[in-house]
Formats: C-alpha cells, sequence, structure tokens
C-alpha cells in the first residue's frame, strides 16, 4: 500500500531524512520508534503533505500512485489520514461542521453520495462509542478549549469518521494519562483490519503494550537504523536509543523489508 | 511562498461577480450642485414645499462645511461639482402600477442578481423595496402590511403620502447639519425606504430592500427612515450590489431609525459594492451616517452590518440611548481586501438610566487592505447603572495588510460599568493545512475558519440572510492569505 524509497528531505533549512525505504502493506501496522530529532514527525509530515517540509530526493508510493505528486487534499481524499501531535483549534466553526464537510470532500472524489445532516449524525452516533467520545465535545469549536486527551481522541474519533486507508499517527501517545492512553489505543485496534495500515509514530513503548505492531523500525540520524518484529521495541525499552545509535549501521534485522 | 498561499492569492484575484451594466434610458440631471439643481431634484419628485426649504437649509449648511480628514482613508480629493446628483430609470417616471409594469431590462438585473420581487418572496416572508438608481420602481407586499397599519414605501411616496410623520422625524436622529456627509445627503437625496410600524404591532415579515448603483458617474443619496411606535417590532434588511465601474462613485446615504417606548427596530446589512480592482482602481466611496435613537423606555435598536465591498468605507451605525433602561446592540464584520480601506465601528451614547449597550466587532484584512475599528462609548451624567460590552478582533490574512482599532471612551457617571476586549491574530497556516489533511480544498479551508471568526455576528443575521452574507465572504476573501 505504501511504498517509500530513497527518501530524502529537509525542513527548517536542515536535511532530515537521510534516505528512508519502507514498505508497508494493507492490514498491517508498522511502528516508527526513535529519539527525539530522528526525523519520525518530519516522516509524518512528508506523507501529509506539509509544506513546510521539502522532498529533495526518493520517491513515496500510494497504493501505486505517486504520493508526493498530490496536494494534501487529495491525499487526504485517496485515504491518507495523519493523526496530529498538535490539534489545532479552529474558533467558530464546530466539530461536527468540520467532520461533515471532510467526510462529504472525500465521499465526493470517491464518487460517493455526499451523506445529508441525518445519515451523517447516525454516522457519528455509532463512531462516538469508539473513542467514548462526548456529545458535548461534537458541538464545539474544533479542540477549542479541549484537554490534551480530548484533542487526541478527537483525531482518532475522525480517522473513524473518514475511515481513511492508511492511517498515520504522529505521537498520539504524548500529553496522555493511561487512561486516555487506554482509550484512544482501543479506538485504533478497533480501526484495525485487513483493508487498512497503519504507521504508529512514537517515542515510548508503552503505545505498543497497547496498539501491537507487526513491525518496529527505529529511525535514527534520518535513517531507519533498525527494523524487526514487536520485540523491538521492548528491547529498545530496555537498553534506550543510545544501543541503536552504537550499533554498526545495517546491523540486526534488516532496514527495510520488501 | 507555500502553495496554499499561491492558492489563496489566486482565488484573491477572482473578478467581481456582480459587475455588469445595464442599459436604460436614464432621466438625468447635468453635474454639479446649486440652489438650481437641490431645486430641480425637489421639483422632479414632485416634493412639498417643506421638502425643498429644508433641503436647501441643508445645502446652505453644507457649503460652509470641510470634508472631514480624521479617518484613517485616504482617497484623491472629491469634485462634488463633477456629480450628477439625481438619475432615475424612466420607466419609473409613469410609476409602474405592478410587476408586468416594471422594464423588464430591469427585471433582467434583478434577477441577475437574485433578487426574487416573485410570488415565492411571499412563502420566504419578505416584502422588497428594490431601489435601481435612485427611485423606487417596485413595491411589493404594501398592502398586506397597510392592513396592519405598517407603512413601507419609498421615501418619495412617504414625502407624498405622509408629510406628517416625514415631517416630524426626517431629521430628528441625524440632523441636517449632523456632518459634512450627511448635510450634502440632506440637500440632494434622491430615494430611500420609508418604514413606519404602528403601536403595539409586530411587522410580521423582514423589511428588505436591495440597492444597487448603476448609472455611471451618478452619487447615490439613499435617505431611509425608520420609526417604530410604541410597542412595535421591525426587521429591516438592507443589501446592496453594484456594476462594475472604472470610475469612483460617491455614495452618502443616511440612515435614521426612532424607536419609542418598548419598541425593537433590528437593522441589518450585506454592503457589496465595488471594491475597485486588484490594483485598487475605481470602486465605491461610501460614506454613510447611520443612527438610532432609542427614545423610549425599553427601547431597543440592533445594529448588524457585514460589510465586504466599497473601496472607501466610513461607517459608524450608532444608538443614542435616551430612554431608561433601553438597550443599543452593534454587530459588525468588515472586510478590507486588495486595496479596500474601511474605517467602520460605532457609536453608544447612554444617556438614560440602565441603558445597556453591546459592541462586537469583527475585523478582516487581507491584501494591502487597511481595516479600522473606531468606536465611542460615551456614559453621560444622567446613565446611572449604564452597561457596555466591547469586543474587537481583528484577523489578519496577509503581512501587507493593516487591522488599527481605535476605541473611545468617555465616562461622566461612576455607576457606570464598561469591559473592553480585543485580539488580533493572524489566519494559521497550520489551521489550513489541518483542514486540508482532512479533505477541504484551501478555498473551503479559508471560508471555514473566517467564517467561524465572524459566527458571533452571522448569527444575529436572519437566517436567509447570514447564508447570502457567508457566500459573499467567501467571493470576498478568495485568494487571500499570506
Amino acid at each position: 500500500m505504501l511504498t517509500i524509497r530513497n527518501l530524502h528531505a529537509r525542513a527548517g533549512g536542515k536535511e532530515i531524512l537521510k534516505g528512508i525505504d519502507l514498505e508497508v502493506r494493507a492490514g498491517e501496522v508498522h511502528a516508527i520508534m526513535g529519539p527525539n530529532g530522528s526525523g519520525k514527525s518530519t516522516l509524518a509530515h512528508v506523507l501529509a503533505g506539509r509544506e513546510t517540509v521539502e522532498v529533495t530526493a526518493g520517491e513515496v508510493l500510494f497504493e501505486g500512485k505517486d504520493l508526493l505528486a498530490m496536494a494534501p487534499e487529495i491525499r487526504a481524499r485517496e485515504g491518507v489520514f495523519l493523526a496530529f501531535q498538535y490539534p489545532v483549534e479552529i474558533p467558530g466553526v464546530s466539530n461536527m461542521y468540520l467532520l461533515k464537510a471532510a467526510v462529504n470532500a472525500v465521499r465526493k472524489h470517491r464518487g460517493q453520495p455526499e451523506y445529508d445532516a441525518m445519515e451523517f449524525l447516525a454516522l457519528v452516533k455509532e463512531r462516538m462509542k469508539l473513542v467514548e467520545m462526548d456529545q458535548a465535545l461534537l458541538n464545539r469549536a474544533v479542540n477549542e478549549g479541549f484537554s490534551g486527551g480530548e484533542k487526541k481522541r478527537n483525531e482518532i474519533f475522525q480517522m473513524a469518521i473518514l475511515q481513511p486507508r492508511l492511517c498515520v499517527l504522529d505521537e498520539t501517545d504524548s500529553g496522555l494519562d493511561i487512561d486516555a492512553l487506554r482509550i484512544v489505543a482501543g479506538g485504533v485496534n478497533g480501526l484495525r483490519g485487513p483493508e487498512r495500515a497503519m504507521l504508529v509514530i512514537t517515542h515510548y513503548q508503552r503505545l505498543l503494550s497497547y496498539i501491537v505492531p507487526d513491525r518496529v523500525h527505529v529511525l535514527a540520524q534520518g535513517r531507519i537504523a533498525m527494523s524487526g518484529g514487536k520485540d523491538l521495541a521492548l528491547r529498545l525499552e530496555e537498553k534506550g536509543y543510545a544501543w541503536i545509535e552504537n550499533q554498526p549501521r545495517g546491523a540486526g534485522a534488516p532496514a527495510a523489508r520488501a | 511562498m507555500s502553495e496554499s498561499n499561491r492558492a489563496l492569492r489566486d482565488l484573491a484575484a477572482q473578478d467581481y461577480k456582480y459587475g455588469f451594466v445595464t442599459d436604460v434610458d436614464s432621466d438625468t440631471i447635468p453635474k454639479g450642485l446649486s440652489d438650481d439643481v437641490v431645486g430641480l431634484i425637489s421639483r422632479k419628485k414632485g416634493e412639498p414645499e417643506f421638502m425643498l426649504e429644508w433641503r436647501l437649509k441643508a445645502y446652505h449648511h453644507w457649503l460652509t462645511m470641510r470634508e472631514p480628514t480624521w479617518a484613517n482613508v485616504t482617497y484623491p480629493k472629491i469634485d462634488y461639482n463633477d456629480i450628477i446628483y439625481y438619475s432615475a430609470p424612466k420607466s419609473a417616471a409613469d410609476g409602474p402600477k405592478s410587476l408586468d409594469e416594471v422594464d423588464p431590462e430591469l427585471r433582467r438585473t434583478y434577477e441577475k442578481l437574485g433578487i426574487p420581487l416573485e410570488e415565492q418572496k411571499v412563502l420566504a416572508g419578505v416584502a422588497v423595496d428594490a431601489v435601481f438608481d435612485s427611485v423606487s420602481v417596485a413595491t411589493t407586499f404594501k398592502g398586506k402590511l397597510k392592513e396592519m397599519g405598517i407603512i413601507f414605501c419609498s421615501f418619495s411616496e412617504a414625502v407624498r403620502e405622509h408629510p406628517d410623520l416625514v415631517k416630524k422625524y426626517l431629521g430628528s436622529v441625524v440632523p441636517h447639519t449632523d456632518n459634512f456627509f450627511a448635510s450634502l445627503n440632506s440637500a440632494v437625496f434622491s430615494d430611500g425606504s420609508f418604514v413606519y410600524v404602528p403601536k403595539g404591532e409586530s411587522c410580521p415579515m423582514e423589511l428588505s430592500t436591495y440597492f444597487r448603483i448603476n448609472a455611471a458617474d451618478t452619487g447615490q443619496f439613499e435617505r431611509t427612515l425608520i420609526i417604530a411606535d410604541a410597542g412595535a417590532y421591525v426587521s429591516y434588511l438592507e443589501g446592496c450590489t453594484a456594476p462594475k465601474r472604472d470610475k469612483n462613485q460617491l455614495h452618502a446615504a443616511v440612515v435614521e431609525l426612532v424607536a419609542l417606548e418598548d419598541a425593537t427596530i433590528k437593522y441589518s446589512t450585506v454592503q457589496n459594492w465595488y471594491p475597485g480592482d486588484k490594483q485598487g482602481k475605481g470602486g465605491i466611496y461610501n460614506f454613510v451616517t447611520k443612527r438610532g435613537a432609542c427614545r423610549g423606555a425599553r427601547s431597543k435598536i440592533s445594529w448588524t452590518q457585514v460589510e465586504t465591498g466599497s473601496a472607501i468605507t466610513w461607517k459608524y451605525p450608532s444608538c443614542i440611548l435616551q430612554g431608561d433602561d433601553s438597550v443599543g446592540e452593534f454587530y459588525s464584520v468588515a472586510l478590507a481586501n486588495n486595496y479596500q480601506q474601511a474605517d467602520t465601528g460605532t457609536k453608544m451614547i447612554h444617556i438614560g438610566r440602565n441603558t445597556k449597550s453591546t459592541i462586537v466587532s469583527k475585523g478582516i484584512s487581507a491584501g494591502h487592505g487597511q481595516n479600522t475599528y473606531r468606536g465611542l462609548v460615551k456614559i453621560l451624567k444622567g446613565a446611572a447603572n449604564a452597561r457596555n460590552y466591547s469586543q474587537c478582533d481583528s484577523l489578519l490574512m496577509s503581512d501587507t495588510c493593516g487591522a488599527h482599532t481605535f476605541p473611545y471612551v468617555e465616562v461622566k457617571n461612576s455607576t457606570a460599568r464598561l469591559e473592553h476586549e480585543a485580539s488580533t491574530s493572524k489566519i494559521g497556516e497550520d489551521q489550513i493545512f489541518y483542514c486540508r489533511q482532512r479533505g477541504l480544498s484551501t478555498e473551503d479551508a479559508v471560508n471555514m475558519i473566517v467564517n467561524g471568526f465572524c459566527k458571533e455576528v452571522f448569527r444575529e443575521l436572519p437566517m436567509e440572510f447570514a447564508v447570502e452574507a457567508q457566500k459573499l465572504l467567501g467571493v470576498s476573501l478568495e485568494g487571500s492569505v499570506g
């Protein structure tokens, strides 16, 4: 579903990604771990089409199509969803209003009829349960005055409504207490399926106890320094990122899997 | 420049959608102003003597006045002798008795503008008094209103049919000496609307007038007078678009509102006159005096305006809170895009006891636009327990635009309570990206964010109008983030 080849990218005048190779298939959940500044969030931004990041080399294919050639909204409509690390507040725009516009933009793109108010409401009612979303939050302005946990829950709720093919979760666990983490992870797990792939970006192993990945990749200095199964996360937790950085390049599991 | 910025700028480059000219024979008098021209206007309209006297008094006073320079706007000097002060579509001279008699060309213009004069308006609950150039050519549903004793007609008709009411209230809120533009208007005003709602009556429909400037080089001088007698209620809508012009056009309207005991007047405006092109060429100069007097106890006047058009806007819809427990409100969205300049705000004059006022102003600046909020809250000595809440928010959409705020406060009674909140924010790339990541186009994202910013004002508008206002804002803002 997602193929990344030799991806190089710059942000803020610095080269951050220095040759990423990655293959994610439908139905798989891949975790991207790594120390601060290793390029995890930059990778998420490249996939979503953030303009502050400049791709200098390499290619990204999404379901065989050139992802990098698409505008951010086209990627979204094609089925790429980014759960933001820091969801923005949009005063005066209700959560429901944004979501309805979004879901209909996606449906229109796919040649499906747009939802009317009643159909949309029914969908919302059903998906709310997934992340134990409070009805009151739906009618409030997008993320305005939301707690950290509520913002993240809202991201997963949006994901549940939009039903993307590829979900990129950018440090969704940051700033969450253990209860919120459990709810958010429960929501994500509820959305796992054979048609959907997920890229879970996290600093800590903790999240991966709840969202168990098929593959774990460790990013260091802009490259995938190590890849492995879910146990790799545990080993990292135990030994710290310094352990990776001290390994000669290419050690451990193969850096990427074709 | 990021891609979203570019996309926004492209959107801004869109042409004014209502720029077309209708070919109608106009009954026009020569350029310039003199006693003779004032007399000619009065005669053409078949006015009684008192009107002519009033006009001449205003004209003579105007000759002693100077154009104000304190507003935060700049424009080339206006030659007041190079303006045609009266123009009426010819077909209006005979006075159409029904819609069928209206010039088909006029009706097509209205249709292009989406002004519904037809039966469907009854269902929508709107009576339309359409002003094409300077004379009202069609007034609908007057009959229905008449049964309730409500008068809704053109100003000229009111002068002829209801001279006592006109005599009593004309100039009672905005005197003929009030300011340069109001005095000019008093001398040469062409037409406008007149509303009288009798005691205890609640007007069952939104009264609506569409203004449209058409003949070239014709200044428009509308005069509107609305009176709500004791316990009456009326909601009045004003909306405008103008065809595209090269030359700046002067517009100096006067609106007077009078609310007696327990009466409420709600006045809503969507203003979309030609703002000039992207280089700031052309566009309407809009120098308007709007003022309401809450004369009676517990009366209420509420102004809501969405100002997206005009090259220059100079406008301060105000409330004189004379009656005890009277209430004044001002809700405003003002947009300045490209080279537009807006200097707008309100005055709340608290005279009576326990008077309350609310000011919510949302200024949006884009391109090279300059947006100024100018407001005065004045609490007089006798205004015990007066209260005011003011909120002024500015949204910046480029690095080349400006937002300015001049809130003036004068308090002469120590029991008054005033609150003022202000904010300035720049539309965030983060916000736009967030919306795009959810599948919205940049244009839709900007519209959504801006409409969110304006929400507190839009919800004061009648439903139908609110939708129109949102669309208009979207059109006016196309291509504006940077």
